[in-house]
């Protein structure tokens, strides 16, 4: 169960510069492929005209423009958001539960959402006077709700406040806020396909809004918990010896659980619930690099947003011009690719 | 329309042959005698079902169904609807779920022939075992299928003139509301948007074909279909790309879009069908396959001649 007892092993400069330069391959690849072939040069014009004070008029024709700097840059943005958070907030959750298992709907936060999110589509009613859509806001009122629901009910339960306890209330509130998120679906059959495509997720409608609405949540979230890594490396020899290490292990549990949870329910609110990302990133990080929070953290906010934005390009360009849900290609193509690190591997480090 | 006549014939064929006794050699005129249409068996999907005498207590469990029971002049025997059959007006809507259908919910409305377009489980069977007669008439998925639906529907209820007459006038309107279509510019395209994510409807689909003698082309038929359902989700660019020159939004009441939502899109500005090409369709007609697609059509076909007026 122990994730990461960690080896005092330095964060070598190349780990974080391969990274960044794979993260920047996949994010320039991403630019130039989609339903639509624009040419590289086009593209990297369309670029240069926006870049403030040297970039002049746009010399590509309006169409190419909106899909380069409207469509695909936004949407390119978004998924390394959500990547990189859900990738973190992944790590952070392994970390703070000692528990390889743990992603980032652990606690209750994808039922949350995905209860939130059924809500908003089935009784919410679709007229103009909504000032904004209410869709994000729901979900990410759920995903709050529902490991705040978990905390409560975790931190209540007599026995003792360890994590095992929250682990298990977690579970409870999730089966919960499902099964009440099926029943409203089912209810409804003319919003199910609605419902469904929320779930598996899409940034197929992502624009800069998007981007801007969920680019804070992402830097102060994965911020605090990268401020936290070292921290996380004491949480991960155990409560008692964090305790005799000066740490109050519940107190900050709480904050690592907060701020990880915030960042999640902030990027699920407008990507939907992407699986499996917050699970192979850090174990693929840990596996060919180190245990060490001081490494798995930065590491999996790189490549899990290069992952997702790779796993986007093909959900986009796969079956061009029709789409491909987001969450079914992080589970088909990263299934498999875990599957070979996890045989390359000469040793577990959990 | 062959296969479509043949049906007809068939259900003509079917209704004669029930009604031996009946010296009336042309059962589609005469109303009057619908009571001795029966016992009547129609090709139904499940299977053959004999209706033995002129159903007095009918609960559809199918929009689809409840409009054409009331078409057909039906609606009398019609004792209660399911939650989303909200047409006509005259229409008695209950609570009934026909997604989550309950035998003995449907039961309680004492029905002699029930409608449902869905199956979840074991419902024909369950409402067969307490001696109620069931008709599934699943989603179509031609004109013809539609047409042969409403046939059926007029030969369970005692109203087959009635049904077929409805079949003709439907297709004359399909075919007249087309035919404005002749003068307009060959190759305009369109793109029919079923959400807000780009879910859209091939060509191959039902709505796709009730559009095709317009000679509209569907851009959504570029995409693959490995499924055959017809309804694959466009990649935005693709659909901002290909420009169509009408962007018909069958999505006005599900997910609250019109023609300044759509505007408002990433990049979709740039598209020329912001410029009056939009068309806000009724979600509800488009998605079911009633008399009202008539309907449909001539308001598609409006919006198009609006667009390139004929002598342009």
């Amino acid at each position: 169960m122990n994730a990461g007892r960690p080896t005092a092993t330095k964060v070598h400069w190349w780990w974080i510069g391969g990274a960044l330069a794979l993260m920047v391959v996949v994010a320039m690849w991403a630019a130039v492929s989609g339903a639509v072939s624009i040419p590289p040069m086009d593209v990297l014009r369309t670029v240069w005209s926006k870049v403030p004070l040297i970039g002049g008029d746009s010399p590509v024709d309006a169409t190419t423009e909106a899909i380069v700097w409207q469509i695909r840059l936004p949407r390119i943005v978004l998924g390394l958001l959500v990547g990189s958070m859900l990738s973190v907030a992944g790590a952070a959750y392994q970390g703070v539960f000692r528990n390889p298992l743990a992603d980032p709907y652990l606690l209750g936060a994808g039922a949350g959402a995905g209860l939130g999110a059924t809500i908003a589509i089935v009784y919410l009613p679709n007229i103009g006077w909504w000032v904004f859509d209410p869709l994000p806001l729901a979900a990410f009122v759920g995903a709050v709700a529902g490991v705040g629901l978990a905390y409560v009910l975790g931190y209540t339960v007599r026995s003792g406040r360890t994590s095992v306890t929250l682990i298990l209330a977690g579970v409870a509130v999730a089966a919960f806020l499902t099964a009440l998120q099926t029943f409203i679906q089912q209810r409804e059959s003319e919003t199910l396909r609605e419902v469904y495509g929320w779930i598996l997720g899409s940034l197929n409608t992502a624009g800069w809004s998007e981007v801007t609405l969920v680019g804070p949540y992402v830097v102060v979230c994965a911020g605090a918990i990268f401020v936290y890594r070292r921290l996380l490396n004491v949480l991960a020899v155990g409560d008692t010896e964090a305790a005799t290490l000066g740490v109050h292990p519940q107190r900050l549990r709480l904050m690592i659980v907060l701020f990880a949870t915030l960042g999640t329910a902030a990027v699920v609110a407008v990507s939907g619930l992407i699986g499996f990302v917050g699970i192979i990133i850090p174990h693929t990080v840990r596996l060919l690099t180190t245990s060490s929070y001081r490494a798995i953290v930065p590491l999996s906010f790189i490549l899990g947003g290069a992952f997702l934005v790779f796993a986007d390009v093909i959900a986009r360009t796969a079956q061009a011009p029709a789409e491909i849900p987001i969450g079914v290609v992080t589970a088909l193509i990263g299934a498999p690719f875990f599957a070979v690190v996890l045989r390359r591997s000469k040793g577990i480090v959990t | 329309m062959h296969r479509h006549v043949l049906t007809v014939l068939a259900v003509v064929a079917l209704v004669v042959a029930a009604c031996s006794s009946d010296t009336a050699s042309d059962p589609t005129t005469t109303t009057t005698e619908a009571a001795s249409q029966f016992p009547v068996t129609i090709e139904a999907d499940n299977g053959p079902v004999t209706i033995d005498t002129k159903p007095q207590r009918i609960v559809s469990m199918s929009a689809t169904s409840t409009e054409v029971l009331f078409a057909i002049g039906a609606g009398n025997a019609v004792v209660a609807v399911d939650s989303q059959s909200d047409y006509p007006p005259e229409a008695p809507t209950t609570d009934l779920s026909a997604f989550q259908p309950n035998v003995e919910a449907i039961a309680t409305y004492d029905p002699d022939l029930v409608f449902i377009s869905y199956d979840p489980g074991d419902l024909v069977a369950g409402l067969e075992a307490i001696g109620i007669t069931v008709i599934v008439h699943g989603t179509a998925f031609s004109l013809d299928a539609a047409f042969s639906q409403w046939e059926q529907t007029g030969a369970a209820t005692g109203h087959l003139a009635e049904s077929v007459a409805l079949v003709a006038h439907t297709m004359s309107r399909l075919d007249a509301a087309a035919a404005l279509m002749a003068g307009a510019t060959a190759d305009l395209s369109y793109y029919y948007e079923l959400d807000d994510t780009y879910y859209t409807a091939t060509s191959g689909s039902f709505i796709g074909q009730v559009l095709a003698p317009t000679g509209l082309v569907n851009i959504a038929d570029e995409a693959p279909d490995p499924d055959g359902f017809g309804f694959p989700q466009l990649s935005n660019e693709y659909i901002v790309d290909a420009d169509p020159d009408l962007i018909l939004l069958a999505d006005t009441k599900c997910c609250g879009q019109d023609a300044a939502t759509v505007a408002a899109r990433p990049g979709w500005d740039s598209m020329s069908a912001i410029a009056g090409g939009v068309v806000e369709l009724d979600d509800d007609v488009a998605s079911r396959w009633g008399p009202r697609i008539a309907d449909l059509l001539e308001d598609i076909v409006a919006a198009v001649l609006a667009l390139e007026p004929v002598d342009a």
